[in-house]
């Protein structure tokens, strides 16, 4: 079954442990799905798959598929650093390299091969545009990007991410380090992004799955109990632990 | 899809088939063989040294016909003369003398040291006491001899009479260059114990000392053993400051005050002196392998330790 | 009883107290002793001229060019070597029976005592290998000496650079060895460059296994001729070198001349006051090279 995007009865092992039970999940274009459930359930393990990212994780084990335009990006033989080129990642915690604000988003170009000053800068602009960034940082680009406060770093993670314009998004709990306004400002550049990509996104914050995507899965130990539109899961959920999730978390 | 200047690169199969033109695939290699070939040359350099040092060690044995008994409890060592002696006992007895007096010097000190820093005035005495103790660890140890020479040996002269130097002169530079190690080691093992020990024993009313006493020393002493053991691997293997200071009279000593040798003393002096293949050579080289064997003695010893401080 | 056990702390503490600071009075001592001995000796003379051991009125020039051409020498050896071994461990050695051995390997090697690592320097370097008593000679074996340590410091560098750095670059599709090279390396520079100044001033202050590599004598030396094949150039390699620390070694051993003392008082002042600044320096060199590639990188 080719999808476009999506898994199909993936599931992921550490040593013997099943961290995530065989989940088929589609990620439809130009849309936002949120991935929610409680701690430890596996959301983040799966997220990580998306782009083999546990294959670092010594001991784990991915079963399954992993579909994207057409190639099973989980079969044996996959050139691994160019998958990870078309899907960007963020996490919890802002990550940017200790570099100044402009490497930090010219590396991966540069990496691709993309020499010349001019076209480099022209990223670099896009991306931070792109990230709601552009007009903070625009006239000092060549600080370190350390220099920046929390929710700044975190949308220059984001323009990073961009920088090698990828076709899926991952964001990991984006939001949960940052204070209300900059997550706010992440909310809104993801609602933009979303119309040129898929954006996968794992969060604790049900207010924020309810306003920011268009799909909602939720996941419980290891598990995906029920998925589909976000404003069906959350008004009329068809199973009950989905409805006991979403009553006890929402006043 | 954008169309940049590396577009194609963006756009291209996720699958490749041609792995071997890939940059990353290069980089991932070069990376691997690189690093790979200095960890084989780490392996292949220490192999080497205990080959060669022990092949020629072994060769006063096996090749010149000297006995393995004479050499270990042999006590005359005349090289020069007819018939020629090898008894290395004087240096063996030499070594492990000022190696065990020098730790027991030292550790009383490096015990206090390390209590101070972390018991007793934590914080600040760190700070007093840390550089000090990596500033004494940076000298050089010929100097430590030089000091030895100029200082100590005087010293023990004016006090005792005779000429000052010997084992006592010998043990007592040792122990000031080994303090640096086993204090480090030693503050390690204190500072890493849970607070919540210290606290439970105080909370019953020890004082601070009983405390030390019984609850903290004895659940470190493996850690604390460690240090001392490391202290006399550096001890037992110091050449230069020891040879200046301990007189190298081949005779083993019935005093500390009279001069004597270590395996490291004679092998400084000698070595030069004598042609490569001839017995004398070989014996010294027998005696680096003595210290050889004693290196690997050390390590196994710390292991050992260290499997008993997983507590 | 309570009284007693009081008594006891106090007593116990006192004497812990007196230990720790006779430690304290004891380095102050020893550094004051070196200081005061040999400072008065240090002059522009003493510092460029040839040794006169017989005459007396020679300096320690050639040893301390000597000293420090073979610091250079050797890290130029141990610093690929070192760092790629440490990189090797932290990034790729996978937990398991290998890795073990490796370590057990550098934990042997770094006790080695030098002079052993000295005499295989001669049996092997010197004679097998036939470079004789020559500066390459001591810089491989100083090498050997180092390298353990090198291992060990780039290895905990590396470990210490927040893991988040390395995702990001995995999600950035790089590969393990450009993360490596650009990604975590600049992050653990300042540790490795003061890993790096604190192992030169051991191997500066290193004399055992020098004597029987790089040698105890220095042929006469003409400090205008550069060209490193020359055979009374500085810069030729392959001749020997006494350093500083062995010169030390020797004037005190062989005491001939009459200012043998002076001379060992301010070769042993002008070692102590280098080997203090590589000590102290590191840390703040390693902090003011962070600082300069974090801001404009």
């Amino acid at each position: 079954m080719a999808i476009p995007f999506g898994t199909e009865q993936l599931s992921i092992y550490y040593g013997h442990f099943q961290a995530v039970k065989q989940i088929s999940l589609a990620f439809p274009e130009a849309s936002v799905t949120a991935l929610i459930g409680p701690s430890g359930c596996g959301k983040s393990t799966f997220l990580r798959s998306l782009n083999r990212m546990n294959d670092e994780i010594s001991g784990s084990r991915t079963e399954g598929h992993i579909w994207m335009d057409g190639k099973d990006l989980n079969e044996p033989g996959t050139d691994v650093i160019k998958l990870r080129q078309k899907i960007g990642m963020v996490w919890q915690k802002p990550n940017p390299f200790h570099k100044s604000i402009y490497n930090n988003i010219a590396f991966g170009p540069r990496y691709r091969g993309i020499k010349g000053k001019k076209a480099l800068d022209e990223i670099v602009e896009k991306s931070l545009r792109r990230a709601a960034l552009w007009d903070e940082v625009k006239d000092r680009l060549n600080e370190s990007a350390l220099s920046l406060s929390g929710g700044q770093q975190q949308r220059l993670c984001i323009a990073r991410a961009l920088s090698v314009d990828p076709q899926i998004l991952l964001l990991d709990e984006p939001a949960s380090a940052l204070d209300p306004v900059s997550t706010g400002k992440v909310e809104e550049l993801i609602s933009e992004l979303k119309k040129d990509l898929r954006i996968v996104i794992v969060t604790h914050n049900m207010q924020q799955a309810a306003r920011i995507s268009d799909y909602t899965a939720y996941f419980y130990l290891g598990s995906m109990i029920e998925h589909g539109d976000t404003e069906h899961i959350f008004t009329n959920p068809d199973n009950r632990l989905t409805q006991e999730y979403i009553m006890g978390r929402f006043g | 899809m954008e169309q940049t200047e590396g577009g194609t690169v963006m756009n291209s199969k996720i699958k490749s088939r041609r792995p071997l033109r890939e940059k990353h695939f290069w980089e991932e290699w070069t990376g691997r063989i690189y690093t790979s070939i200095c960890v084989v040359l780490l392996i292949v350099v220490m192999f080497s040294i205990v080959y060669f040092v022990a092949s020629k060690g072994l060769s006063t044995f096996f090749k010149d016909g000297v006995s393995l008994s004479e050499f270990l409890f042999g006590k005359t060592w005349s090289p020069s003369s007819e018939p020629a002696a090898y008894g290395a006992l004087p240096f063996i007895t030499g070594s492990f003398t000022t190696t065990l007096l020098a730790a027991l010097i030292a550790s009383p000190l490096s015990l206090c040291a390390a209590l101070f820093m972390t018991e007793i005035v934590p914080g600040k005495g760190k700070k007093i006491l840390q550089p000090a103790i990596e500033l004494l660890s940076g000298i050089p140890s010929v100097v430590y001899g030089f000091i030895g020479l100029s200082v100590i040996v005087p010293l023990l002269r004016s006090i005792f009479g005779g000429a000052g130097i010997g084992i006592a002169a010998g043990c007592l530079v040792l122990s000031v260059m080994i303090l640096p190690t086993v204090t480090s080691i030693m503050a390690d093992a204190l500072s890493a114990l849970p607070k919540g020990l210290r606290e439970s024993s105080y909370a019953l009313g020890a004082t601070r000392w009983q405390t030390i006493y019984r609850v903290i020393i004895p659940t470190v002493l493996p850690a604390l053993l460690t240090g001392i053991v490391l202290g006399m691997a550096r001890a037992f293997g110091e050449a230069l400051a020891v040879q200046m200071v301990i007189g190298n009279a081949p005779h083993v000593p019935t005093s500390l005050l009279e001069s004597a040798s270590t395996l490291t003393s004679v092998i400084t002096l000698s070595m030069g002196n004598t042609t490569m293949g001839s017995v004398h050579n070989n014996a010294l080289w027998s005696m680096a392998l003595v210290l050889l064997v004693m290196t690997f003695v050390f390590v196994i010893l710390v292991r050992l330790l260290e499997r008993r401080n997983r507590v | 009883m309570k009284m007693k056990a009081k008594t006891v702390d106090k007593v116990a503490t006192s004497i812990i107290v007196v230990l720790a600071l006779f430690i304290v009075v004891l380095l102050l001592g020893l550094l004051g002793f070196i200081l005061f001995r040999g400072v008065g000796q240090i002059n522009w003379h003493f510092l460029t001229s040839a040794p006169q051991l017989l005459k007396g009125g020679g300096g320690i020039g050639p040893q301390l060019f000597n000293s420090i051409f073979l610091l250079i020498l050797t890290l130029i050896i141990t610093i690929p070597l070192g760092w790629g071994g440490g990189i090797y461990m932290a990034e790729y050695a996978k937990p398991g029976k290998i890795t073990s051995f490796i370590r057990l390997v550098v934990e042997v090697l770094s006790s080695f005592p030098s002079i052993v690592i000295g005499l295989f320097g001669l049996l092997l370097i010197v004679n097998t290998f036939g470079l004789g008593f020559s500066l390459i000679s001591g810089a491989m074996a100083l090498a050997i000496f180092n390298l353990p340590l090198m291992v060990r410091t780039t290895e905990q560098a590396f470990r210490a650079v927040p893991k988040e750095q390395k995702e990001a670059g995995l999600a950035l599709g790089l590969s393990k060895w450009k993360i490596i090279t650009s990604i975590l390396l600049p992050v653990a520079l300042p540790s490795l460059i003061t890993g790096t100044i604190l192992a030169s001033g051991r191997i500066f202050g290193e004399a055992a296994a020098l004597m029987f590599t790089a040698g105890m004598s220095s042929p006469p030396l003409d400090f205008t001729d550069w060209n490193p094949t020359s055979p009374r150039s500085p810069l030729n390699p392959f001749r020997p070198a006494e350093t500083l620390a062995v010169h030390i070694w020797k004037v005190n051993s062989e005491g001939i001349g009459p200012d043998s003392k002076e001379v060992a008082a301010g070769a042993s002042a002008v070692l102590v006051i280098l080997v203090l600044a590589f000590n102290l320096s590191a840390r703040w060199i390693g902090r003011v090279v962070y600082r300069r590639m974090t801001a404009s990188k």
